[in-house]
């Protein structure tokens, strides 16, 4: 079977099976490199301009997501020179004030949609969830997989809703959340990942940020390597989002060691990797001003985001 | 067959945890006849940077608990290391006192978290005002906790410098973060002991061994300490102390004090580590009085 973008479609019943022990094994080795001095710092604001800055609470007001777009755009102004991050991500209401408030400064606007976090809906809902997210000016859409129907080795269902999500998109690029925590294994991670790739993702994304565990380093590296071995069969590069649980830089660090390793130097901009954080962003900045200064940095001198 | 000894492993405390230190050094001090104390952790600035962090997280729910309820966990204290007496006897005449001054020394320590444990609540009523102003408010000042508190330990005494400066920071709703006597170490880390088995929340109490000079720079500089107190005479590690601390204005209060003594323990020692709070309120002028209040 082809689809229209030329390549095959695989049986998704054998997508490759992972070796759990050995994932744990190459993770702990990244954890293990020494990262000093200026190729820390530079591996610091490469994570600062590759997060997207969150907030997706019921009880987002206007306020907030100004308030965080205003941050997004000015980390630290006390010091000069930091990148912006790379994008705010935002319930599909909030998406028209994000647009305003980030116009021009190069920051983009995703929005989760198709009934996130959950999913749980009919699928014309989701479709009017993502074309509304869209026509607000979403540069780009995080939607989440039906993991119950995936669960239930429904695949066609899932893969078949990707690809509608996808056309529905238009321009603007598609992060297909798989919400690991719930896959439970990592063959299951895997496997969402191959339906997604197939299915035109542009991304593939860990989880929501509302479920624990979310990404851990063995879950992004499973999906590193499923992209790998996805462009190594297809030619189409595919981006990396792991989102949520990533808090501190020295995590950020980790995960950027590993994407090199894993993907090489092409995947290190933010077009083709991203950090689904909210509190990321000032550790990231109290790690570059402890670096700066010399003292170990308070987070009363940072700005809430 | 004759029993091997297992000898105990003096780690550090930090956020109710018994980590080693991060650098995986260690020292080992003598006491007077040239035995050897035993193999103590040489903490590094990481310690104190991880230190600081756990102090950070357990300032607020410390703070926020009825002030009755901090005694009570005071009093606890106490009452653990009443029951451990005997081995803090052994421990610091091990370290070179004698058993009479060893024993003095110990009562001293759980009569002092007592005294402290008493004032919990009651240091803000003695403490706080009401204060005179012209306008029609009714004016008031309470105290709060500064927040994180570096505390230099005593380095002449191993147990009593530690309590006598720990019990007023944390009664007043502080944590800390302590730098345990270099060359008396032993007692510092079996009071953690006690403190992991009193209900003190990890984190409130963290305690750090090594070198004062190595740590007292991180420690004092660090953006996120509200305030240190130094027992000790040394003018110029105070000095330094002062200057660091200016950077994002800590409150430096330092002692020389003789511990043992029990004039060296009063109210004044919680006021030491308390930010003041006055609260202006709008009231009606009541019946045209002419209050002062």
């Amino acid at each position: 079977m082809n689809n229209k973008n030329g390549f095959e479609i695989p049986d998704f019943t054998r997508s490759p099976a992972v070796d759990k022990v050995g994932v744990e094994e190459r993770v702990s080795r990244f954890q293990k490199r020494s990262i000093k001095n200026e190729s820390k710092m530079q591996g610091l604001r490469m994570a600062l301009n590759m997060i997207d800055l969150t907030t997706l609470e019921g009880k987002d007001t206007p306020g907030k997501v100004r308030q965080m777009c205003y941050k997004a755009q000015h980390l630290h102004d006390v010091y000069s020179g930091l990148p912006t991050v790379a994008a705010v991500c935002v319930y599909p209401s909030m998406v028209k004030i994000a647009k305003q408030e980030v116009k021009g400064s190069g920051v983009k606007v995703a929005s989760v949609s198709t009934a996130f976090p959950s999913g749980q809906a009919p699928l014309d809902v989701k479709i009017m969830d993502t074309k509304f997210a869209v026509d607000q000016g979403a540069d780009e859409i995080d939607m989440v997989i039906s993991r119950g129907r995936f669960l239930s080795a429904d695949y066609n269902f899932v893969f078949d809703e990707i690809a509608t999500i996808k056309e529905v998109c238009g321009k603007a690029r598609l992060k297909v959340i798989l919400e690991t925590g719930e896959l439970v294994t990592l063959d299951n991670v895997r496997r969402a990942s191959d339906i997604a790739m197939y299915a035109g993702a542009d991304f593939i994304k860990t989880s929501t940020g509302k479920i624990q565990p979310a990404a851990t380093m063995q879950v992004t590296y499973t999906m590193l390597e499923a992209i790998r071995d996805f462009m190594n069969a297809t030619g189409k590069q595919i981006g990396m989002k792991p989102a949520g649980g990533i808090s501190n830089s020295k995590l950020a660090l980790h995960n950027l060691v590993m994407v090199n390793e894993t993907l090489g130097s092409k995947w290190l901009t933010n077009e083709w990797f991203r950090f689904g954080a909210s509190s990321l962003a000032n550790d990231v900045l109290m790690q570059i001003m402890k670096a700066e200064t010399g003292v170990y940095q308070s987070s009363d001198y940072f700005a809430i985001d | 067959m004759e029993r091997v000894e297992v000898l105990k492993t003096y780690k550090v405390y930090i956020g109710g945890k018994f980590p080693r230190t991060e650098s995986g050094r260690y020292y080992i001090p003598e006491n007077g006849k040239g035995e050897p104390l035993g193999n103590i952790c040489s903490c590094s600035r990481k310690d104190v940077r991880n230190a600081v962090v756990a102090a950070r997280k357990a300032q607020g729910g410390w703070a926020g608990r009825a002030a009755f309820n901090r005694g009570q966990v005071m009093y606890r204290i106490a009452e653990m290391l009443e029951d451990r007496k005997a081995q803090f006897i052994d421990e610091i005449s091990f370290q070179g006192a004698s058993k009479k001054k060893a024993e003095d020394e110990v009562n001293t320590a759980i009569d002092r978290l007592i005294y402290y444990a008493g004032w919990c609540d009651k240091y803000t009523q003695v403490l706080g005002s009401v204060n005179p102003v012209a306008s029609s408010h009714f004016n008031f000042s309470v105290h709060e906790a500064t927040g994180v508190v570096g505390v230099f330990a005593d380095e002449s005494t191993s147990l009593i410098g530690l309590v006598s400066m720990i019990a007023p920071v944390i009664a007043g709703g502080n944590t800390c973060v302590v730098i345990a006597s270099e060359s008396l170490p032993l007692s510092a880390i079996t009071f953690a002991e006690v403190l992991a088995t009193s209900d003190v929340p990890g984190g409130v109490i963290n305690i750090l061994t090594g070198s004062m000079t190595e740590m007292s720079k991180p420690l004092s500089t660090h953006m996120d300490v509200n305030a240190i107190a130094y027992s000790g005479k040394d003018v110029d590690v105070l000095r330094d102390l002062e200057e660091n601390s200016v950077l994002n204005l800590k409150r430096v209060r330092s002692y020389s004090k003789d511990w043992l003594k029990s004039g060296s323990q009063d109210l004044y020692m919680i006021s030491d580590f308390q930010e003041v709070k006055t609260t202006w309120h709008p009231i009606e002028n009541i019946g045209g009085a002419n209050s002062t209040y």
